[in-house]
């Protein structure tokens, strides 16, 4: 599977936190954003019942998900009756694969993008330049993420960790745009650039926010317009999706769409929301002559298999965890080196690469429970954190570890440790035993812990033990 | 076995058992009902607040008006349905003030690089709109087709008062979509528009740089 992308190692997480933390201008372009973003965020649910939607939207993405098989079959065959070719892939290659077959099979030679994150953890831009179909991405933030040869840093606005002057320059270099902090000019420009390949493209890739099994619907959220061109010039269209996002009745879409909106960017509604649920009829005068749907597993079912992680295929990707994360919001997208960064990114990742080479994403976490508390589909993410930390080192009893590469920070003193430590504790006599050295030895007590006492002092151990001083007060 | 089957397979055999499916109560989407002055108001007050521009007409007073905005941007043409009562009542106003009136009869491909480069402004119907988000909704049709409200820089919609919901909860059941739906449907909700440099909002970034809705009372 080729989940990371493919020039970062995920392992590699804590000197490039160190960097980002190091460079003012990272800090200062995603403090800016993320304020801006939790302050209009607030503001979008005034007025609504939070908590009475939240728990709709994620009853309904937990009935899909129980009903998952049977909504992808009915799915499938609204589609089918609808027109749309429905195509199912257990793992990234497979869907890459099956996209450029139909380019082929069309002599398609430039793809045209719309935003789509399940492409960007297939690496499909890169597939598709290894097969010489050039891929373009048409949405601004991934436009310029792209000309940059970067990945997203943030799964809503792709180009969070730049600022007007980087882009600016980034367009002069790449397409001759005048060098400007004019945005709309920049904006204008990029417009320009983009209508050509838009009515010259072949096929146009999306993604899907959510698709429903009653009607066979795809449904777009996008703000530019972009989705829309993109799901609409080209003479073929492949919309990719994950195997999670389908839900059951249109009605579902609406509180669904009322979260997705305002927890990403604090709007009561994108611009455009697109609804696609075939292709062009022969009396209809635009629109694909065909449309495809790739159906992605990759690593999905897996997670589908456990009580606990199965919450993590809720996600409906607003972001809202990212933009109210104090680690994200300091590090940046970047950090991560993986396709999903922030919380969404630590629970869901170690799922796609293993637990060996996503070992620090669990725990570059605070637990301050941001994440949860704004998730629109109620995620329980730091106790999926919990979880997977315990997975990393591998698991207890209770809850035998399952995700590929568990125990990879397993280290044996530190679980000779717990071991001696869950000993001492079950036996009473013991206990009294070691806590009464232990405080009559406080002297020799270390005054540095590692990297525990960088930036606190350590911890002094009682003179008398707890039980001692219980005695005293006679109880 | 294929990958489909395998997914499904794995899905249908999940070792942590079968799964709960809890209620889901809709109630937190109900609102109180309004008059349609109400509706009009609220839905003016949204769309303005991301940049639409919103006229309240008669069905007297809508091709005047029409004329009037079109000339104070200099639009030089105008993209009209064929067939829907809107283009006859444009082609049959014999005014001498609105600009040249194009019809969309040819699939695109024939004339997509004259759409894309020369047509200033375009006019679609709606199927009603939605006061709650400030939303129009289109069904494109053979008359309207899709890129009629995408790609010409200024979309003129035509919106009947009383077609307007109070939400989208409201006009999904009562126009009854889930019975069947259209190759394509829409909700637009203002002019298209991005943020994606540094967060500053710019407009018309692929679709329309404009959304003026014409309110016919």
């Amino acid at each position: 599977m080729t989940q990371a992308p493919h020039h970062t190692d995920v392992r590699e997480f804590h000197p490039r936190a160190r960097a980002a933390i190091a460079d003012p201008k990272i800090r200062k372009n995603f403090r800016k954003a993320m304020d801006g973003l939790i302050t209009k965020r607030k503001d979008a649910f005034e007025g609504w019942d939070l908590e009475a939607l939240r728990d709709l939207g994620a009853n309904i993405r937990l009935r899909a998900l129980a009903n998952l098989p049977d909504l992808l079959e009915q799915l499938e065959k609204k589609l089918t009756e609808n027109g749309v070719k429905v195509h199912w892939a257990i793992d990234g290659d497979e869907a890459c694969r099956i996209i450029r077959d139909i380019c082929v099979a069309r002599n398609a030679k430039t793809v045209i993008k719309g935003k789509s994150m399940v492409t960007e953890e297939m690496e499909l831009n890169h597939y598709l330049d290894d097969h010489d179909i050039e891929a373009l991405e048409s949405d601004l933030g991934e436009y310029i993420v792209q000309l940059a040869g970067e990945t997203p840093s943030h799964i809503i606005m792709p180009a969070i960790h730049k600022n007007t002057g980087e882009i600016s320059e980034l367009m002069h270099e790449k397409t001759g745009t005048d060098l400007s902090s004019d945005v709309e000019y920049l904006t204008a420009s990029a417009r320009q650039q983009l209508r050509e390949k838009f009515m010259n493209a072949d096929v146009g890739v999306s993604g899907v926010n959510f698709a429903v099994a009653e009607t066979g619907t795809l449904c777009l959220v996008e703000n530019e317009g972009n989705g829309r061109m993109t799901t609409t010039v080209p003479p073929c269209h492949i919309a990719v999706t994950g195997i999670e996002k389908v839900v059951g009745n249109l009605e579902d879409v609406v509180p669904l769409l009322a979260l997705l909106t305002r927890s990403a960017t604090g709007q009561h509604i994108t611009t455009y929301f697109n609804m696609i649920s075939g292709p062009r009829k022969p009396e209809e005068l635009d629109g694909p002559e065909e449309v495809h749907l790739v159906l992605v597993d990759n690593g999905r079912s897996s997670i589908y298999q456990d009580d606990e992680l199965l919450d993590t295929l809720r996600c409906i990707r607003c972001g809202a965890c990212m933009n109210h994360c104090p680690v994200y919001t300091r590090v940046g997208g970047h950090t991560y080196g993986t396709t999903y960064p922030g919380p969404i990114g630590k629970i869901l990742m170690p799922h796609l690469i293993g637990l060996d080479e996503g070992r620090h994403l669990p725990t570059a976490s605070s637990l301050c429970g941001a994440c949860g508390e704004v998730c629109p589909v109620k995620i329980p993410i730091p106790d999926l954190l919990v979880r997977l930390r315990q997975e990393s080192v591998d698991g207890d009893k209770l809850n035998p570890a399952k995700v590929r590469g568990h125990g990879a920070k397993r280290g044996t003193l530190e679980a000779l440790v717990w071991r001696g430590w869950s000993w001492m504790h079950a036996r009473p006599g013991a206990y009294r035993l070691g806590t009464t050295v232990a405080s009559r030895l406080r002297r020799l007590q270390p005054g540095k812990l590692g990297g525990w006492t960088r930036y606190r002092t350590a911890p002094k151990l009682a003179a008398r033990t707890l039980h001692e001083r219980m005695k005293e007060r006679g109880q | 076995m294929n990958s489909r089957d395998t997914i499904l397979q794995r899905l249908r055999e999940r070792s942590g058992g079968k799964l709960n499916q809890p209620e889901c109560d809709f109630s937190v989407l109900e609102r109180p009902s309004s008059s349609v002055a109400e509706r009009v108001e609220q839905f003016q007050k949204i769309i303005e607040s991301v940049h639409g521009e919103v006229h309240r007409c008669t069905p007297e007073s809508w091709i005047a008006q029409l004329a009037g905005i079109l000339s104070s941007r200099g639009a030089r043409n105008l993209l009209i349905p064929a067939a829907h009562q809107i283009g006859q009542a444009l082609r049959d106003s014999g005014r001498d003030d609105l600009p040249e009136l194009l019809i969309y009869d040819e699939p695109v491909r024939s004339w997509q690089a004259h759409m894309f480069n020369e047509v200033d402004a375009s006019i679609t119907s709606t199927r009603g709109g939605i006061a709650e988000t400030g939303s129009l909704i289109l069904w494109p049709t053979p008359d309207e087709p899709r890129l009629m409200s995408l790609v010409p820089p200024i979309h003129v919609a035509v919106l009947e008062a009383s077609g307007l919901y109070t939400t989208f909860h409201e006009a999904m059941r009562v126009q009854n979509w889930k019975s069947g739906m259209p190759t394509n449907a829409l909700l637009i909700s203002g002019p298209s528009k991005t943020a994606d440099i540094e967060q500053t909002l710019a407009y018309g970034v692929h679709g329309p740089k404009e959304l003026i809705v014409l309110v016919i009372e």
